[in-house]
């Protein structure tokens, strides 16, 4: 019992507060609907899933929320670490820029866009500490190789490049090199897309792990409602650029409301 | 019909005096931004692109009537690069030219820095082939150019793990990044990082030219210049054995000399003007005075 | 004793979308309430909606009226309108709920799918690790099966680390959705006995039990969902 009250404690100060609040987030590109209107808040350690179909809006939605690209309208506020709320687009391009290499990550689809395919493991793993001013190589590389561990790399393979690496092994160093600065967010673009289904499986549990471990944020967008399911607390299921409904994953999957989201749940292959 | 072949005919150091004024502009903004890559409108220049167009342009826009010229070629006054250089300018200038460093008010350099120290009044005009220091991990020039102006150079050490990584130690020989003033870090040309610390808090001014990329860049005197390294692998430079076989000179920079085919070799200093001084002065080798088949 | 779950007014309608947006009424002004150490269970026949009202009660169904209070960090706090945030605290704290049905994480042993409870309100690996084999033992799953992910395993062998998983921590409330129906006798038992330990800790419990002896020998109470049928309210 003693365990859960420091839980409690821990909790209450440090997830009272949002990290991030989205609101009346829009993009249009000329007459059509990137997304519109977009709410939502995201707490520390909670795992937020965006899910629809292809050109339902929510990479669209992703990227407005991760900078990538500037909303039409609305904002997002971001909590730093010094607990101030900015506005994201209020943001200094170095702040900006300073934010993605250390309290975020974003983990693309494809690795290849979120790694140095010419550089060794090792190196993609240490880059972002060398970025941020680590200037001891035994250390950077010690550091690489226990993230390596986590991500279930062998050791022996720090200094290949992930050009001879598989494509779950690409995703999985891609994941290492994301969370090595200890990011409290993380954006994820459909990060099991492209991999076996075995591979999936390996992947999702790992990544259930190093999210409850490291208590990251995560906002993660797939069209996949089982990988919804396995890592979310919360789920927005989006339609033509529009949030169709939003809430706890499971009551989302398992009593839909919306004739959209009942649709795309009785949809699901059962094996 | 044959007016245009004299060379009387051309301007000054053959570039015309709005070409050197830009030229100079940009040398201006570099000096004022020691390290910062400054784009300039670079010419054609009467030789390919690669035998030092940027160095050449750089030393046409700064020479005057009474400048000596020095030119060297991997240390050496005596290589083509070197020869037709020096040539050139001595036709469209008309400028004395030197082989001694210490006589020379302005020396260009393809990827050597003299061993005698340079003084105030001398101009170091390096040929740059390739300015970005980023380019090897960051293709994207919006991208470097970026990672410039808001001093993201992580990469930069990226590249140095990779060496100690690949070969235990930094591998990196020649065009060793360094920073500059404590602001942008720098390619400082193809020299080898025996050098590097010739360049730091030198009394000389240092011109950097590269015509094919059409960048300007300039290390003002007594600017600081570091060499990038880690805590625990920290920047060395390149160490002989032996010193040179002609001159007997020690921390110099040499260069391997095969003698025959059956693997005989000597090492002498890279720098011939230096070495040749010595000889003069009457210091030996042990090879020196030997005839070589 | 105070009661420490209040449900009032409960109705649950499901709207069938696909189906031309018929609308299937399951429950209509559920009210009944639990009390710490009691162990109250849901009565009457299938399709009477007695598992709608557990998952009602658990969040995992959405609640078309009424209030479902429960006593959550002191105060009576209202599950059926809290922010999904709050539910998610209020299941990490106050109620735990033992599903029908395991529901597989792949590549995980059944020892960390038992453990993992407790790993998530911040016990360390080995002190969850060993109360789950302790509770494993007890269910008699054999221990070769423990590093093994469940997915292979009988229906029986799967409900017993659902039971494990679900029992393993300390929620003031718990809700059992027939959690025997799959095991045998001996196991039963042993269900009855955790049950029993339960109750005497002071937890609140209800459950649905299809199976006539296991019900007799845990209940408090019987709460007779037919009366929150929706035809009877109607009639």
């Amino acid at each position: 019992m003693t365990v859960s009250v420091r839980i409690d404690q821990a909790s209450v100060e440090a997830t009272d507060l949002p990290l991030m609040s989205v609101r009346s987030v829009s993009k249009f590109y000329g007459q059509r609907i990137g997304c519109a209107d977009v709410d939502f808040d995201i707490w520390p350690g909670e795992v937020l899933a965006i899910v629809g179909e292809s050109g339902s809006g929510k990479t669209t939605l992703l990227n407005c929320i991760s900078t990538r690209l500037t909303p039409t309208a609305g904002t997002v506020s971001y909590r730093m670490r010094d607990g101030e709320m900015r506005d994201l687009y209020g943001l200094g391009e170095a702040e900006r820029r300073l934010l993605l290499r250390t309290d975020w990550g974003f983990v693309h689809q494809n690795p290849a866009d979120g790694l140095r395919m010419t550089v060794s493991a090792g190196a993609n793993v240490g880059e972002r500490l060398m970025a941020v001013g680590d200037r001891h190589y035994g250390k950077i590389r010690a550091t690489a190789t226990d993230w390596l561990g986590r991500v279930e790399i062998d050791a022996d393979r720090i200094d290949d490049q992930p050009r001879a690496f598989s494509g779950g092994m690409r995703q999985r160093l891609q994941i290492a090199r994301n969370l090595v600065t200890a990011p409290r967010l993380v954006f994820m673009d459909e990060p099991t897309g492209g991999l076996d289904v075995s591979v999936q499986a390996r992947l999702l549990d790992l990544l259930r792990g190093l999210v409850h471990d490291l208590g990251l944020a995560v906002i993660i967008v797939t069209h996949d409602l089982a990988v919804a399911r396995l890592l979310s607390h919360r789920m927005m299921v989006m339609k033509d650029g529009r949030v169709i409904e939003h809430g706890l994953t499971d009551r989302l999957l398992d009593d839909p409301q919306a004739p959209y989201t009942q649709l795309l749940v009785s949809s699901i292959l059962q094996v | 019909m044959n007016a245009h072949t004299q060379v009387s005919n051309y301007n000054f150091a053959y570039l015309d005096e709005q070409t050197k004024r830009m030229i100079r502009r940009a040398i201006l903004k570099a000096i004022a931004v020691p390290g910062y890559q400054v784009p300039f409108a670079s010419r054609e220049m009467p030789m390919p692109y690669g035998w030092g167009t940027g160095g050449v342009q750089v030393t046409a826009s700064i020479l005057g009537p009474d400048d000596v010229l020095k030119v060297i070629d991997q240390g050496a006054d005596d290589t083509t690069n070197a020869v037709s250089i020096r040539k050139f300018f001595q036709k469209v200038a008309g400028v004395e030219t030197t082989t001694s460093t210490e006589d020379a008010t302005i020396i260009q350099t393809r990827h050597r820095i003299p061993e005698a120290p340079l003084q105030e009044d001398q101009i170091l005009v390096y040929q740059v082939p390739i300015p970005e220091p980023l380019r090897f991990l960051e293709p994207r020039e919006t991208e470097t150019r970026k990672m410039h102006a808001l001093e993201e150079y992580g990469l930069m050490h990226v590249k140095l793990y990779e060496d100690i990584a690949k070969n235990g130690h930094i591998a990196t020989t020649y065009a060793y990044p360094v920073k500059v003033e404590g602001r942008y870090v720098m390619d400082p040309s193809p020299t080898p990082k025996f050098d590097n610390p010739k360049m730091h808090m030198s009394p000389a001014l240092q011109l950097f030219g590269a015509g094919r990329e059409k960048r300007i860049y300039a290390v003002p005197p007594h600017t600081e210049v570091i060499s990038l390294d880690f805590e625990d692998h920290p920047f060395e430079v390149q160490r002989f054995d032996k010193p040179c076989a002609l001159c007997g000179a020690e921390q110099v920079y040499l260069d391997e000399v095969v003698l025959d085919d059956r693997g005989g070799r000597m090492f002498v200093c890279s720098d011939t003007h230096h070495c040749e001084s010595r000889q003069a002065a009457g210091h030996r080798g042990e090879m020196s005075g030997e005839v070589l088949s | 004793m105070a009661p420490v779950l209040i449900v009032y007014g409960l109705a649950k309608t499901f709207t069938m979308h696909l189906r031309g947006g018929i609308e299937l009424p399951v429950i209509v002004d559920a009210a009944f309430a639990l009390e710490g150490g009691k162990c109250a269970v849901l009565g009457g026949p299938s399709g009477a909606g007695k598992s709608s009202i557990l998952k009602m009660l658990y969040g995992n169904y959405a609640v078309n009226e009424g209030r479902i209070e429960i006593l959550h960090r002191g105060e009576m706090v209202d599950l059926a309108s809290a922010a999904p945030r709050r539910v998610l605290e209020i299941r990490r704290e106050t109620i735990g709920y033992v599903s029908q049905f395991l529901r597989v994480v792949p590549r995980v042993s059944a020892l960390d799918i038992v453990a993992e409870p407790l790993v998530e309100r911040g016990t360390n690996r080995n002190a969850a690790a060993d109360k789950a084999r302790e509770l494993l033992s007890r269910l008699n799953l054999p221990e070769r099966l423990w590093a093994l992910p469940p997915a292979t395993f009988s229906g029986g062998e799967q409900q017993r680390v659902n039971i494990a998983r679900g029992f393993i921590t300390s929620h003031p409330v718990l809700l059992l959705d027939e959690p025997t129906a799959s095991l045998d006798a001996t196991n039963r038992a042993v269900v009855v006995e955790m049950i029993e330990e339960k109750k005497r800790a002071g937890v609140a419990l209800l459950g649905i039990f299809h199976d006539a002896d296991v019900r007799n020998a845990v209940a408090d109470i019987v709460i007779d969902v037919t009366g929150f049928a929706p035809d009877r309210k109607a009639a």
